[in-house]
């Protein structure tokens, strides 16, 4: 049953197919010249070459406007780029559309989704398989789809027999270079072979609908790159700034004494331990809303490793309710291993580090009820904060705790600026998590990021300097990253 | 419980019931009671955390506990029944899809999707007390895939970028300073405004940059040239401060248009 079915859908396919290229043979390929319209000159010496620096799948083409383009009669209104495939592509695509329709059915979002006669008529017809039926023709179709790539490239040398010129696209008059960027997704309907001589055409059109059509370009095949060009900035600066990283932390080992200025809201951190051990009061750390992947909360993890070493040399309390359940496991391993570090391993509870929610202002409502119930004598919020670090802030001083802040969210340092005792701006964070760990990894890639900083101040007063004699554009190029 | 405290509570639940069958009556849905004790349940709660302006009381935490409760069994559901239920298994296994009546999607089968499954099943290890160490693997690939992810993006909008954009002649249309002085206007796009502008940029992200240099102590001129920076940074700030709040205010705005509007229907 099964089998006859799926060939009776294939064949209605095919046949629908090849009604869909005569059709769209009469109706895409329009090259013939129209009587009684006059015809504008043809676009000329259409070129293209692989898109260079890309994974494949692409052309770029570029022609020579054509005369009546903004000169002699002006009568161009716009390009239409062409593609010749051959039928076996247009018999794929119209197995991709009916690929595409099962799996709108199979997920129940065909109403109002699918649009077209084609579609709605394969519609129909899938409508009336169950939904295993579904499956094993879809998987069938895949199948084929997948078999009909292969023999594409192949199918590509028949030019100029057995194909069609397929529209691709319209540009406006005045333009001359088109990007043609094919999919690499084989399920997808605007799927470019790699490595297939592929044709194009471009017609000068006018607002009668005159055409005249350029030479014909190709055969040309597209392909990947492996290497970026564009990216070479990127890896020069890598490169640059891992010998930094690797020479200073190298020094770093060796027992060099590699100087970080004193951050007074670090400095704070030990007072404000002292406070609250001194009142008997808990310690508030709040790791923010970043996940365990945000850089701000990976620096946050190291200062909450020494906040609880202290915490646990000094036996205080600590309270750390958190926001995303990975970062509440790392955190517990970090502050474990700080109490193992202190040698209090018996003080350490696993409820320290707790979980609360992961609605943003639910987990807010959770936190000023911990400061106004358990009056922490220090909040220390470091991480990645949003909307709620006002609310946070302002609930802290609220309740009489001192606090300490350091987030890389410009949008949110100003809260904390205005709500908090100390406060870390930006990178300042992360230089904290350097200083207060005195690790040499940490303090090697401190140094590294000062004197890469010191190379954007040198590289920008060069660059302003060429820039102001007009000798900038290529120093600028140098540092032009592109997609 | 106090005198004062039971008749605060009694006063809100008569206020409560009132409003819930004012709102009832008047409510023109199918359900009109329903939907009266579902307006009324949200703007005493919409109340009740305001209250926390006040001091914290028994009805904030009322409503906090509700909130944070609904939310992370709510977030725990969403999590199971859309990312497992919905996604995993149906690539992995007909006989569990069946178990949970999702259809299984048998094209999609990838190998791949087991590596998340043992990588969320060695982070609940940790509630074994043996085994807890194997929870430390996922972990160390999360922030390490991460860490070295985000080391390019950085270097490439942090660094790259920064040089790029920071290169910018400070002299625009230069020919002197008598044509600087006859043509000067204070037009956004006049070379007077520009050249401005451009100076700004380029001292601001030096002196910024010296701010945030960690190995030098601020003395002399890198200490005035690191004052410059911070300077800069609190303008900045003070300008995103005041943008953030009119936004929150805008938040306010559309709570309290919810008090007026769709509970009391004082407003229109």
């Amino acid at each position: 049953m099964k089998v006859k079915l799926l060939f009776a859908v294939i064949l209605l396919l095919l046949l629908s197919s090849l009604s869909f290229a005569q059709d769209d043979s009469a109706e895409i390929d329009t090259s013939a010249v129209v009587e009684e319209l006059v015809l504008p000159a043809p676009p000329g010496n259409l070129s293209g070459v692989d898109k260079p620096n890309d994974h494949g799948h692409s052309i770029d083409l570029s022609w020579e406007l054509s005369p009546d383009d903004g000169g002699g009669l002006n009568t161009v209104l716009q390009y239409d780029i062409y593609h010749w495939v051959p039928n076996l592509m247009l018999e794929l695509n119209l197995v991709r559309d009916s690929i595409s329709v099962i799996q709108k059915i199979i997920r129940k979002t065909t109403n109002g989704i699918i649009e077209g006669s084609q579609a709605d008529s394969m519609k129909k017809v899938f409508e009336k398989l169950s939904r295993s039926e579904l499956f094993d023709v879809r998987n069938s179709l895949t199948e084929y789809v997948k078999k009909g790539n292969k023999g594409l490239a192949e199918a590509c040398k028949s030019y100029p027999e057995g194909g069609a010129w397929l529209f691709l696209d319209k540009k406006p008059s005045g333009t001359s270079t088109f990007d043609h960027i094919g999919s690499k997704e084989f399920k997808s309907s605007g799927f470019v072979p790699d490595f297939a001589n592929l044709y194009y055409r471009v017609d000068a059109v006018t607002a009668d609908g005159a055409k005249a059509s350029s030479n014909i370009l190709g055969p040309i095949q597209s392909s990947g790159q492996w290497y970026n060009t564009f990216r070479t900035p990127v890896v020069f600066s890598v490169l640059l700034f891992t010998l930094l990283t690797v020479f200073f932390v190298q020094k770093a080992r060796k027992g060099a004494d590699l100087y970080v200025r004193p951050l007074g809201g670090i400095e704070a951190v030990d007072d404000a331990i002292g406070r609250a051990t001194e009142m008997g009061r808990p310690i508030l750390y709040v790791l923010g809303l970043g996940s365990a992947a945000d850089i701000a909360t990976i620096a946050s993890f190291t200062i909450l490793g020494r906040v609880a070493k202290k915490v646990a040399e000094y036996q205080t309390e600590l309270l750390v309710p958190t926001y995303d359940p990975i970062v509440m496991t790392v955190a517990q391993e970090v502050v474990k291993s700080a109490y193992l570090d202190a040698g209090r391993p018996d003080a350490y509870k696993e409820d320290t580090v707790h979980f609360v929610t992961q609605s943003q202002f639910a987990y807010v409502a959770a936190v000023n009820g911990i400061m106004l119930r358990e009056l922490p004598a220090t909040n220390i919020y470091m991480g990645k904060f949003f909307a709620e670090s006002l609310i946070l802030a302002e609930t802290g001083a609220l309740a009489g705790s001192i606090q300490i802040s350091g987030t890389d969210e410009i949008a949110q340092i100003p809260f904390f600026i205005v709500a908090c005792d100390y406060t870390l701006i930006g990178e300042e964070l992360y230089a904290a998590s350097a200083y207060l760990g005195k690790e040499p990894v940490l303090l090697g890639s401190l140094k590294a990021q000062d004197y890469a900083k010191a190379a954007i101040i040198v590289l920008a007063v060069i660059g302003v300097i060429l820039a102001q004699f007009d000798f900038g554009t290529e120093f600028v190029n140098l540092f032009e990253v592109v997609n | 419980m106090k005198k004062t405290s039971m008749v605060v509570f009694a006063t809100i639940a008569s206020l409560f019931l009132l409003s819930w069958i004012v709102k009832g009556m008047f409510s023109e849905g199918s359900s009109p009671y329903l939907d009266g004790f579902l307006v009324t349940l949200a703007a005493f709660l919409t109340l009740a955390i305001m209250s926390f302006l006040y001091k914290d009381n028994p009805y904030y935490k009322f409503a906090e506990h509700l909130f944070v409760g609904v939310s992370a069994a709510y977030a725990m559901c969403l999590g199971f029944w859309s990312t497992i239920v919905g996604n995993l298994i149906p690539r992995l296994s007909s006989t569990v899809s069946d178990f949970f009546q999702v259809n299984y999607i048998e094209g999609d089968y990838n190998i791949f999707f087991v590596i998340p499954i043992i990588f969320g099943i060695l982070l609940l290890m940790r509630l074994s007390p043996k085994a807890g160490w194997l929870s430390r693997w996922p972990l160390a690939f999360i922030v390490g895939t991460t860490a070295g992810l985000n080391f390019v993006r950085y270097l490439r909008s942090d660094f790259i970028n920064q040089i790029n954009s920071t290169i910018i002649p400070l002299l625009i249309d230069w020919n002197g300073f008598g044509d600087f002085f006859s043509n000067m206007n204070f037009s956004a796009t006049g070379q007077l405004v520009m050249m401005f502008s451009n100076l700004v940029i380029f001292v601001g992200v030096v002196c910024g940059i010296i701010y945030f240099y960690f190995s030098k102590e601020h003395t002399g001129w890198f200490g005035r040239a690191s004052k410059v920076g911070i300077w800069i940074l609190m303008i900045t700030f003070g300008a995103s401060f005041g943008y953030t709040v009119m936004g929150r205010i805008s938040l306010l705005v559309g709570r309290i248009t919810f008090l007026f509007k769709d509970w009391l229907e004082i407003i229109s």
